[in-house]
């Protein structure tokens, strides 16, 4: 993932003419990014948004307490939505791979159908349609369950890819030992797949806890509607949204590079085929 | 039925704001997917540093807070733009980190003697990554973009969020006025899978037709 292989697909080493222009470029780019900082410094000055009581709140516990308790909600709506959206995105791919085709349509219409839906559709279904049908559900679980439904999709797809990646042997062993399919897929192949797309799973997971962000629209408290709430009350608008992308900015980084040890980890390891479970879809090529 | 022939005119407006919103998008995320994949390959340590820095922070922080920033906060500091102005530059921002990182893998799948060649011949890096070696990644890219351009549809439905009245927002508002949820959603939804399946198609037929096998 890091830079060492590309870098040396375009230049080689340089000599002393490409080190002048190296040089020349980057003093050229380091101006140029200044520049746009002092640009984004000046309009931030000119309308009084620098002044030190927009931004000495921040320096205080009790507002720190409060976001933080918004991250929590965060952090608690996404673990859920990735449980359960998890555990449907197993029975949905075991379901795709499944030698009964009563199994296999359903599921795939399932999974076909629900990634071309935006799941703010979803979050609307359950905030306006759904209780006219005399369903309402707390403002947790209206914010969990469109986000568990449309990313159950995605975590059916990872691990298909996964389960196709293992080789037709292990399951082939596993029935030749007796053990029924399921049992087969339970204790020989899903393990060995979990295992191959693990990187995969945490950063299908990083974009899940992206989308709670959508608790904006159903006023449930996590980070950025508590952001909203508190940009309401202190009229610091861009000052908090800031520091609320700040927090993201942490969070998700600290996961995104969670995902990339993992992919390295296994990489080192002589695993065949996981390249063939790559995270994106697992399209057919036709041609 | 008849819900939805009554606010035909409302949801055929949604859905051509939708496709607008997507297609430019689209093009604004295709222009800075290239640059930041060019910078990111660079000789030039600072732009590679830059062109990580901007994959990092737009890939990691969620779309919707962009979008709030852009659309309340930046008023703050004297930027006005407009509604539509601002969805369309913050989706294509946020989707160009994407693109990037599918461009550079492309780039990456380029075989090594395609660079050296170029250099061989005397080009500098950037003729030999516009002439020789970009023109490859792409072709090889196609799959993942097509990818990314139906997350991009799927995408411009959080612009429904801060007051953009696109597909989604349309379903949500004629919903309001006539609270018939099944058909107004449904409709919806098959709109949606529509214009994916249009898309899906047009990645096909570009694959087929452009794709280098490896």
């Amino acid at each position: 993932m890091s830079s060492p292989p590309t870098s040396r697909l375009l230049f080689d080493e340089p000599g002393p003419r490409a080190r002048r222009r190296i040089r020349i470029t980057t003093a050229g780019s380091v101006l140029a990014a200044a520049l746009l900082v002092l640009l984004a410094l000046r309009q931030f000055a000119e309308n009084g948004q620098l002044a030190a009581d927009r931004w000495e709140p921040f320096g205080t516990w009790p507002m720190w307490r409060y976001l933080l308790d918004g991250l929590l909600s965060t952090a608690k709506a996404a673990a859920v939505a990735i449980a359960i959206a998890m555990a449907g995105g197993i029975v949905l791919a075991l379901g795709r791979t499944s030698p009964s085709r009563w199994l296999r349509l359903p599921a795939a219409a399932y999974v076909e159908v629900v990634r071309t839906i935006p799941a703010l559709l979803l979050v609307y279904v359950v905030l306006f349609a759904l209780p006219r049908y005399g369903l309402n559900l707390p403002l947790f679980w209206k914010l969990v369950v469109p986000l568990a439904v449309s990313n159950a999709a995605a975590f059916a797809e990872i691990f298909r890819a996964g389960i196709r990646s293992v080789e037709r042997g292990q399951l082939e062993a596993g029935l030749a030992v007796g053990l029924t399919r399921g049992r087969a897929m339970r204790l020989i192949v899903l393990p060995q797949a979990a295992r191959r797309v693990l990187p995969s799973l945490v950063s299908q997971s990083a974009g899940l806890l992206k989308d709670t962000s959508l608790g904006f629209v159903v006023s449930y408290a996590e980070l950025l509607y508590s952001g909203k709430v508190l940009a309401n009350y202190n009229h610091l608008l861009i000052q908090t949204y800031l520091i609320v992308a700040l927090i993201y900015l942490v969070v998700n980084a600290t996961l995104s590079k969670i995902a990339r040890t993992l992919e390295a980890r296994q990489r080192t390891r002589p695993s065949r085929a996981v390249q063939d479970a790559a995270p994106a879809a697992p399209v057919a090529k036709t041609s | 039925m008849n819900v939805i022939t009554d606010h035909l005119s409302e949801f055929g407006d949604g859905l051509l704001l939708t496709v607008e919103l997507t297609l430019l998008a689209l093009a604004g995320a295709l222009v800075a997917g290239v640059a930041v994949a060019a910078m990111r390959v660079s000789p030039v340590r600072v732009l590679r540093a830059a062109g990580m820095a901007y994959v990092e922070t737009l890939q990691n922080i969620p779309l919707l807070v962009w979008l709030v920033i852009a659309v309340f906060g930046l008023p703050e500091i004297g930027v006005m733009a407009g509604l539509f102005t601002s969805a369309v530059v913050v989706i294509a921002l946020y989707q160009g980190a994407y693109m990037a990182e599918a461009i550079r893998s492309g780039i990456n799948a380029v075989p090594a003697g395609q660079g050296e060649a170029a250099r061989a011949l005397g080009l500098t890096f950037v003729q030999s990554l516009r002439l020789v070696v970009l023109p490859q990644a792409l072709r090889t890219a196609i799959q993942p973009l097509g990818t990314i351009a139906i997350m991009t549809l799927m995408n411009t439905a959080m612009a429904a969020a801060v007051g953009v009245v696109e597909l989604t927002a349309t379903a949500n508002r004629v919903n309001l006025a006539e609270a018939r949820p099944i058909y107004i959603f449904v409709t919806a939804g098959l709109l949606y899978m529509a214009l994916s399946a249009v898309f899906g198609l047009v990645t096909g037929a570009l694959e087929r037709k452009l794709a280098i096998l490896r």
